[in-house]
């Protein structure tokens, strides 16, 4: 079968009211890399997204996915294979129950009931969802929300995941939780975010996007540890990476220091509640 | 506008009594859905002054709301919701129909106040049937049980959207009256100028919404239809539901019960 090969050749969009998307962007991403896009707000990063599905339709440039090329003939099949998480899960859970909502894209593959409901099942239990299944998807907490869009996509048993900010508007637990589910994954993943220490923990490599055009492409700590780079394209270090705002160990933030005057009361005394990030060891989950 | 609100809140509890579990609730949808339209239909083909016929019809919320156990006073409020559009349709009755029609000793009744009494009870009827089905079946249960029945697929999925996404879009217009009240300082009546922006943005978001969702559904291979797995099942209980309902609101409807019932006391008492 295809190779979960997906390759960008010189995308260009520019969106129908003339504001530019992407101009002449080009990536090859191979089978089982985990490649996180990252870029600031505006630099075209959920543009390509929609490319990668056939959403938009590139004013220039290709889009190959496997052997396939994306075109109009080859479109039901390529979305088929590339799972797509979006940003809202209330755009991806439009159905009446979770249960439904998962069992919808097998039951539209042409499934039958019997093994539409173990792929149901079976995605539910491996993103921990299996007690929401008959919930209204409305009703459901936003850890919960993004855990069953998970599993619509799951079901469909794709070969390329595509998620646009898996991590945005979840508190510490279950952002935690999303990552370590992540990492479980053996799909080729493409993450476009700006949690760059999520990015750390599942990506070896990072695409930087700046206005369009791609600035860096690399090992992810590599990119992560340049400076200028992140700067000129309008990012900052992963918080892991930056000074400890307490004791001031470790690289010095460059952009903003904060005064140290708050700090000292705090500093020699509550050192329980103070740690590195760097030694976490729960960041040693991915593989 | 907490109001509205909570006004919607209240619809999502009617979904929650639909969670019970007494023997009505578990019965097919299927059933419910054609004793609900049976009964509708029979209440509403009676002549307009009709009013005693239409006693025995009672009975039929009444065991349901009670062997469902359902909130009798919460249903009740729903239904005062929506009374004042019967109120309306039938308060001309009394001016414009004057004709005694009912001589009570020295009292006569107008036809008017006759028909208003009917549209009333006929009111109260149809519409606490309608909710009592929701709540002891869902909405979306209902829908597929339309589908089921031959409603065509466009407008159970029309029914299905209007249902899931009513939420988040009272969140979201919730949302911009909110912020807008929190910068406005005028009082609380919002003028024209601006309920009309405020509008027009609430419909480009939700374009902008349906144009997601329409990729969420297309990516998961969309074709016009929507599948379930619904585990419907009409056997003998739910046979024996809607043919029980439909052959009593039909012998009721074609034979006046409580008009016989005087006969006979009349007869007895003569």
């Amino acid at each position: 079968m295809s190779h979960h090969i997906v390759e960008a050749r010189d995308i260009h969009y520019t969106y129908p009211d003339g504001t530019p998307g992407v101009r002449g962007v080009s990536f090859r991403v191979t089978h089982g890399e985990s490649v996180a896009l990252v870029g600031a707000n505006g630099a075209g990063k959920s543009t390509l997204l929609l490319q990668l599905n056939g959403f938009l339709s590139a004013d220039r440039g290709e889009i190959r996915v496997g052997d396939r090329t994306l075109s109009k003939k080859t479109l039901a099949e390529i979305r088929r294979t590339v799972g797509m998480v979006f940003q809202d899960p209330d755009d991806q859970l439009f159905m009446p129950t979770v249960f439904d909502d998962v069992a919808f894209g097998p039951l539209n593959l042409g499934f039958s009931a019997h093994e539409a409901r173990q792929r149901v099942a079976e995605a539910l239990a491996t993103v921990g969802a299996a007690h929401l299944s008959d919930r209204p998807p409305w009703r459901l907490s936003g850890g919960e929300k993004r855990a069953a869009a998970i599993a619509t996509v799951l079901a469909m048993e794709p070969e390329i995941l595509v998620m646009d900010e898996p991590t945005s508007n979840l508190d510490p637990r279950s952002r935690r939780r999303l990552i370590e589910l992540l990492a479980t994954f053996h799909h080729t993943k493409i993450i476009a975010t700006h949690d760059l220490d999520m990015a750390m923990d599942l990506c070896e490599r990072t695409l930087v996007l700046h206005e369009g055009r791609i600035t860096a492409d690399g090992p992810t700590e590599e990119i992560f540890a340049n400076q200028d780079l992140l700067a000129a394209s309008g990012l900052e270090k992963p918080l892991r990476m930056q000074g400890c705002p307490v004791c001031g160990a470790g690289s010095p933030p460059a952009v903003f220091r904060p005064p140290r005057v708050l700090a000292p009361a705090h500093h020699h005394h509550g050192d329980s509640a103070h740690h590195h990030d760097n030694d976490d060891p729960d960041h040693d989950h991915h593989d | 506008m907490g109001g509205i609100e909570n006004g919607f809140l209240e619809i999502g509890r009617l979904d929650t009594l639909a969670a019970g579990d007494s023997a009505l609730h578990r019965l097919d949808p299927r059933a419910k859905l054609l004793a609900t339209l049976v009964f509708i239909v029979t209440v509403v083909s009676f002549d307009k002054y009709t009013v005693s016929g239409l006693a025995p019809f009672f009975l039929y919320p009444f065991v349901l709301v009670s062997a469902g156990g359902l909130p009798a006073g919460f249903l009740f409020k729903k239904l005062l919701w929506v009374a004042p559009f019967a109120l309306f349709i039938g308060i001309a009755n009394p001016f414009l129909d004057r004709d005694v029609l009912i001589h009570l000793g020295p009292l006569g009744i107008s036809g008017g106040w006759v028909s208003f009494c009917s549209i009333m009870m006929r009111f109260f009827l149809t519409v606490s049937a309608a909710l009592i089905l929701i709540a002891l079946t869902g909405f979306n249960s209902v829908c597929m049980a339309l589908e089921k029945l031959g409603t065509p697929a466009p407008f159970v999925v029309q029914l299905l959207f209007l249902y899931r996404y009513l939420f988040v879009l009272v969140e979201e217009a919730a949302r911009m009256v909110r912020a807008r009240a929190l910068r406005s300082f005028s009082g609380r009546t919002m003028p024209f100028k601006t309920f009309a922006p405020l509008v027009g943005q609430l419909l480009l978001r939700t374009l902008d919404r349906a144009q997601r969702i329409h990729l969420a559904m297309r990516c998961r291979g969309f074709d016009g239809r929507v599948r379930v797995l619904s585990p419907l099942k009409f056997g003998g209980a739910e046979l024996a539901f809607a043919a029980g309902w439909s052959a009593y609101f039909l012998v009721m409807r074609f034979f006046d019960l409580p008009h016989v019932l005087g006969i006979l006391v009349t007869e007895i008492m003569g």
